[in-house]
């Protein structure tokens, strides 16, 4: 066994501990720090299988912004959340709910043991057609041009996701401020954080949107750097989440799902089908879209875990 | 044993233990964590099929990755939206049972919650 294999193999059996610990813990609140390291493992399990756009994704992401998410959630809901694990299901339910997930859990592990060799594989495909839309990232070309749909219809998803967690506001908090107001000590390690490093945090989001078109990178990951940058200074207390009735902030929520839709039936016109690009402007354009959604995902993913309207609309 | 097929096991196993959780524990909060690893284990045996595709000097099939990337995105949004309907919950009765017995929210108002 090579030392890379050994490695995996840890991987793996720790990803696993750490994910039945986390089912299986009675403290909510411990559960959901298992979760966040467990997120920040993962991404080194999508380095092992050489996803390394993937493992940045799951680290802001998984790891990241749902660990905060869920952080936030658990503390506040510390008391209910205890109160409730005196309704812990009784032993038989449990041994079938162990049977029936082990024999899911069996089918896919025969379901992995039993696949094809030699893989089926779009990468030859992937590979053939760069040189036309002049990228050097295969994954970009694949998210903006080869599956833009996907990607079209994801960016469409997230903002109404957030129009979803908006709409739970009761009618007279319609407009304004998501979540409780974040106050922490000016003098704390948390503040200072908070002024030490968006500038940081900044540069490297934009970095990695930058670089996105030919190394590991992208909006998705740049767009959630930057969002947790926001969301750090917003907990630290030293800026507000906006009020939800902003006009430029609705504008900013729609514009870049909108430009990727009229570049989209642009193409149509220009090269001929639907989201097509034409010749020699594939790249410009996919930087375009890229750019107009860059706004767009940073301040949806930052006001998703921000929540819904909890305090009145400013005058 | 190789790699793919190491984390393809692996993937198997968190959905098993995130459909465990998801059926035995009574908290909403966790309820969703499990069942974020139920999405987790699908995502990674994705990658593993993804690994698996390495062809053409890619280190994987790149298009199941991109796809992973869409995944993850609209998992999380879809955490953050189960989140807000907890909390909203959670104002409104002043408790995060599921059980059919939980007190509607004139009932919490009377209990002065």
């Amino acid at each position: 066994m090579t030392v890379a294999s050994a490695l995996a193999l840890v991987l793996a059996l720790l990803l696993v501990s750490i994910a039945a610990w986390t089912v299986v813990t009675r403290r909510t609140f411990a559960a959901v720090e298992g979760f966040v390291a467990y997120g920040l493992l993962l991404s080194i399990a999508w380095v092992a299988l050489s996803a390394i756009d993937v493992a940045l994704t799951e680290a802001a992401i998984g790891g990241g912004l749902t660990g905060v998410l869920l952080i936030g959630a658990a503390a506040r809901l510390r008391t209910a959340e205890t109160a409730l694990s005196a309704e812990r299901a009784g032993a038989p339910l449990r041994w079938l709910a162990a049977a029936v997930s082990a024999a899911v859990a069996g089918a896919i592990a025969f379901g992995v043991l039993l696949l094809p060799d030699p893989a089926p594989t779009l990468a030859p495909a992937v590979s053939e057609h760069l040189p036309s839309i002049g990228l050097g990232n295969a994954v970009t070309a694949v998210l903006l041009a080869y599956r833009g749909i996907d990607t079209l219809l994801e960016s469409i998803v997230v903002v109404f996701a957030l129009i979803g967690v908006w709409s739970l506001a009761p009618d007279h908090l319609w407009g304004g401020y998501p979540g409780p107001r974040q106050y922490a000590d000016p003098n704390s390690i948390l503040a200072y954080l908070a002024r030490v490093l968006p500038p940081i945090g900044i540069i490297v989001g934009l970095y990695i949107f930058w670089v996105g078109a030919d190394l590991p990178g992208g909006k998705f990951q740049g767009a959630t750097i930057l969002a947790a940058m926001w969301l750090l200074v917003m907990m630290a207390g030293l800026t507000d989440a906006p009020p939800i009735n902003r006009t430029w902030l609705r504008i900013l929520l729609v514009a870049g799902p909108l430009l990727f839709i009229a570049i989209g039936f642009a193409g149509a016109v220009t090269a001929g089908a639907v989201l097509a690009y034409p010749e020699g402007y594939a790249k410009l354009l996919i930087k375009v879209i890229e750019a107009a959604l860059m706004p767009t995902l940073t301040l949806t993913l930052a006001l998703l875990v921000a929540g819904a309207p909890e305090r009145t609309a400013p005058p | 044993m190789n790699v793919p097929t190491l984390f393809g096991l692996c993937a198997a196993a968190l959905v098993g233990f995130g459909l465990y959780g998801v059926i035995t524990n009574p908290q909403p909060l966790r309820k969703i964590l499990a069942f974020n690893l139920i999405g987790n284990g699908v995502f990674l045996l994705f990658g593993a099929i993804a690994r698996r595709g390495a062809a053409a000097g890619f280190g994987g099939d790149p298009v199941p990755q991109g796809l992973l990337i869409t995944g993850i995105v609209v998992a999380f949004s879809a955490t953050a939206l189960a989140v807000a309907l907890l909390l909203r919950l959670f104002q409104a009765t002043g408790t995060v049972t599921l059980t059919d017995d939980a007190p509607t929210k004139a009932e919490a108002d009377d209990r002065g919650v």
